[in-house]
């Protein structure tokens, strides 16, 4: 098609392969939207040519409808209307109703995430037994009636017996039919992923939302990956405790900060539950970078090396950046592991603020392990 | 005929049925250009409204964005187009391949309307109806400018161009081309000679009658005029000029190609403008004689007409967010019908006060359906509504206004008077919701800056979109530019020098329109 080519303009001037000057009027929309209800709000990038325009906050409009005066019709900045799909030039966001499953595959496509490739030597295979055919003869319990009844029939009618006028129709044994199945080997990928959030003091609000967005996405895609996905969830200052979701999500503690506590832990857990040959393990660790001691940072790297790494697909740390957080934890890792070669499988990432979280959901991710 | 656009015929049905609904339009006065009609997939739909109806444009990322926009919510289930037509002789419009056949039939319904309009209606009488051709040319031309000096280049050029399509005067094409002045001595008169040798324009009068029919205080008036008029042409431009795009394309150091380029934008921006400018309009019109076709005229079976409704109350539906032009439209071509069809128009029925009387008011006129001809003929959406928007139809259809409140950081329903929302329509369909701008002065300072004027009219200017503005005025004419304005009581000029962005009070004219 002619537009093609147009298209294939727009995606590279949003990817900022090319004129990087527009890249200033080129709004993302959110990635996030809210869980409960499934719905979510697809991000649609939009450039936004400057003109001399008038300033939307003192402007208002005309509506249709019931409505008393003073009664609200939404809340925000947004002026009402804007939003919707229509043919409304200024519309950024479309807000739909989509299953976790289209949401995964939609993230997949937006992010160019790979899929994800379960290792070798982790996969287990499992038996499953399909009904895939039909067969004559069979335990009763799996007699298919229609085609027991649709055999019956055609042979009746080769036969001259059946009478249009008076459709009965009796099967005998030869018309019997029953399911028939075969036993398909398919290969079973579990997996676990083990979210660890440093909630110390230094840890805000914000940071939190940070890493609540990222591992919402980051399950939603894990989940799309593997069948069974389970998640376990541990929070820590100077010591660290396993918790629920809600909790994790919701907790403020204050103190100091010992992220070797998490790793134990988290270390701890796998060896109970998750055996490394039957799981696909992912550790997911989010700090501000700021560890009490460099003889605690050791034991940190030490419980790495020996304990999680070697099980996990992959390990990922984060690091949201926050006022009081001194970001050195990443340099630590920086310096006993080589991140940037090939064999190695922790993936680092820094989290500047909202904006920064597609990009490392991409980071986390696009590595497909 | 045509080359590049391949029209397959209509299926035997569809045919059939074309020919049904032309003739059925013919016979109810429709009056409108030769309609084609072309089936075509989703894909293609989405790709064709994307470049605004054309199937061919020059080559740009936003048709891209468009295009992406509207696959993506036709993926995702969110909207679908239905119709496209496209105001050309002959006229062209797509059905989309799949639809139920009593959508195929209301969308034909409802594009003769739209033809009828583009052909009838006055603001869409200066545009140009070979405009396919005209936009296939367009694409040929910037392609052999990418060709010639790279796609970056051009690109960035018809940003630019865009970033001003909206400097345009809605006005100019109609009104009359002016003469140009015969070539006079310009201001070089010495004042001691503008006595009685002066040449100054007399009423044609016989000689005695002539101290009559010119007296002093008329030939004073005359030589003021002169004055002034020869201040004026001290300036540049003479009078604020509204069509900043054309001052440009004349005025700014420009290499050839890029005027061309210029040239296109803004012949593009002037034939999409009616259709903005009569969109309440139009869409009413259209969805008026849907209507009537497929309910009086038997175009429909039986069992079509639970989706027939559907699809006409979801297109007419009233938004709390905003006006839905079909919806507006369509009921106002009704009220106005009513209206002149029962006499409900004139001196008399406006002097009537007794409210009793009005509400029965019935002289059997029967003119409405004259009437509502005439009116699309006449009328863009701002003169429809300031004509025929009534305080019964205002109440009768639940307008009203709404604004922001700060205090709650919510926006509500603010009034249901009917001056306030006849007001705060008018004044987001003038000039099409688009601030006014005009060309000032091109030799501000006396140092050959641009100065555009704001008319300001209550609302202020956005100060992000403003300066980046600038700059790409600035790309074009070369020298600072300036735009005067105001932010609250303060009349501004926000200045742009190439490298910073400047803002300062503003002590020449007031720019309060």
């Amino acid at each position: 098609m002619r537009i093609t080519q147009d298209h294939r303009r727009f995606r590279q001037i949003v990817r900022g392969k090319v004129r990087r000057n527009l890249k200033q009027y080129i709004s993302s929309g959110s990635l996030i939207g809210r869980q409960g209800k499934e719905r979510v709000t697809i991000p649609l990038p939009q450039i936004d040519l400057p003109r001399f325009k008038f300033n939307s906050q003192n402007g208002g409009g005309v509506g249709q409808g019931d409505g008393d005066v003073g009664e609200s019709l939404g809340p925000g900045d947004q002026e009402p209307g804007s939003g919707e799909a229509g043919e409304g030039e200024g519309e950024k966001a479309l807000e739909v109703d989509v299953t976790l499953d289209e949401l995964a595959q939609i993230l997949g496509e937006e992010l160019e995430l790979p899929r994800i490739e379960p290792r070798g030597e982790k996969q287990v295979v499992t038996e499953r037994d399909r009904y895939t055919g039909i067969r004559p003869v069979g335990p009763n319990s799996l007699r298919n009636f229609k085609r027991t009844y649709k055999q019956a029939l055609r042979r009746s009618i080769a036969t001259g017996v059946y009478n249009p006028q008076n459709p009965v129709v009796l099967p005998i044994a030869d018309d019997m039919r029953y399911r028939s199945w075969s036993t398909v080997k398919s290969p079973q990928s579990n997996a676990v992923v083990i979210y660890m959030m440093d909630v110390s003091g230094s840890m805000g609000d914000e940071q939190k939302e940070i890493v609540r967005i990222e591992s919402f996405w980051i399950n939603t895609w894990l989940k799309s990956q593997y069948s069974g996905i389970e998640t376990r969830y541990i929070v820590h200052d100077a010591t660290a405790r396993e918790v629920d979701e809600h909790t994790f999500f919701h907790t403020r503690e204050s103190g100091g900060t010992m992220i070797s506590s998490a790793y134990r832990l988290a270390a701890q857990i796998l060896e109970d539950d998750y055996p490394s040959s039957e799981w696909n393990i992912y550790p997911f660790h989010f700090s501000d970078g700021d560890n009490w001691s460099v003889d605690d940072t050791r034991a940190c790297i030490q419980l790495l090396k020996e304990k999680l790494v070697p099980v996990a697909n992959q390990f990922s740390y984060g690091q949201v950046e926050s006022p009081y957080g001194s970001g050195q934890f990443l340099k630590d890792l920086r310096e006993h592991f080589d991140l940037d070669g090939d064999q190695c499988s922790i993936v680092c990432s820094e989290i500047k603020n909202k904006d920064g979280i597609v990009e490392s959901i991409k980071e986390f991710l696009g590595a497909g392990r | 005929m045509i080359q590049y656009l391949k029209v397959r015929p209509l299926s035997p049905e569809l045919e059939a049925w074309r020919i049904k609904i032309e003739g059925i339009a013919a016979d109810l006065g429709l009056d409108f250009f030769e309609t084609r009609y072309e089936v075509v997939s989703y894909d293609k739909m989405s790709e064709i409204a994307a470049f605004g109806g054309f199937p061919t444009r020059y080559p740009h990322w936003r048709f891209g964005m468009e295009f992406e926009r509207l696959s993506k919510s036709h993926t995702y289930g969110l909207s679908k187009i239905y119709e496209l037509v496209i105001n050309n002789d002959p006229c062209y419009a797509y059905l989309l391949e799949g639809n139920e056949m009593v959508d195929q039939k209301l969308v034909m319904s409802h594009v003769f309307g739209h033809c009828d309009f583009f052909k009838n209606n006055f603001w869409f009488s200066r545009t140009n109806r070979r405009m396919l051709d005209t936009m296939a040319n367009h694409a040929t031309r910037i392609r052999r400018y990418q060709d010639l000096y790279g796609i970056t280049v051009v690109e960035e050029f018809i940003d630019t161009c865009l970033s001003i399509e909206n400097l345009i005067d809605l006005h100019r094409p109609y009104r009359p081309k002016k003469k140009t002045p015969a070539i006079r001595p310009k201001g070089d008169l010495p004042d001691e000679l503008m006595g009685d040798g002066e040449n100054l324009p007399r009423l044609q009068a016989k000689e005695y009658m002539d101290e009559y029919v010119n007296p002093e205080s008329y030939i004073d008036a005359q030589r003021q005029k002169a004055i002034e008029e020869r201040e004026k042409a001290k300036k540049h431009p003479e009078n604020p000029e509204r069509d900043v795009m054309l001052f440009l394309m004349q005025e700014a150091p420009l290499t050839r190609w890029q005027r061309n380029v210029l040239g296109i934008v803004r012949d593009e921006a002037y034939y999409f403008a009616p259709q903005a400018m009569t969109k309440i309009m139009n869409e009413g019109w259209a969805s008026y004689w849907h209507t009537h076709m497929m309910t009086k005229c038997g175009i429909m079976e039986g069992n079509e007409f639970i989706d027939y409704a559907d699809r006409h109350s979801r297109c007419t539906v009233m938004q709390k967010g905003g006006i839905n032009p079909y919806k507006l439209g369509i009921e106002l071509f009704r009220h106005i019908e009513e209206r002149w069809n029962m006499g409900r128009f004139g001196a008399e029925y406006d002097r009537c006060t007794d409210m009793e009387e009005r509400a029965h008011w019935n002289l059997n006129t029967g003119l409405g359906r004259e009437k509502i001809f005439e009116v699309r003929k006449h009328h863009n959406d701002i003169t429809f509504l300031d004509e025929f928007l009534t305080p019964e139809f205002c109440a009768e259809q639940k307008l009203f206004t709404y604004a922001h409140n700060p205090r709650a950081n919510e926006w509500q329903i603010a009034s249901r008077g009917f001056q306030e929302v006849k007001q705060k329509l008018l004044t987001q369909l003038t000039n099409m919701g688009q601030p006014v701008i005009e060309v000032e002065d091109a030799n501000f300072n006396n140092r050959s800056e641009l100065l555009l004027v704001h008319r300001f009219d209550g609302v202020e200017l956005d100060d992000a979109y403003s300066q980046a503005t600038l700059k790409n005025l600035h790309s074009l004419w070369k020298r600072p530019v300036h735009i005067a304005t105001r932010k609250g009581d303060r009349a501004v000029l926000l200045r742009f020098d190439g490298e910073t962005h400047s803002e300062g009070g503003f002590d020449g004219d007031s720019p309060a329109a």
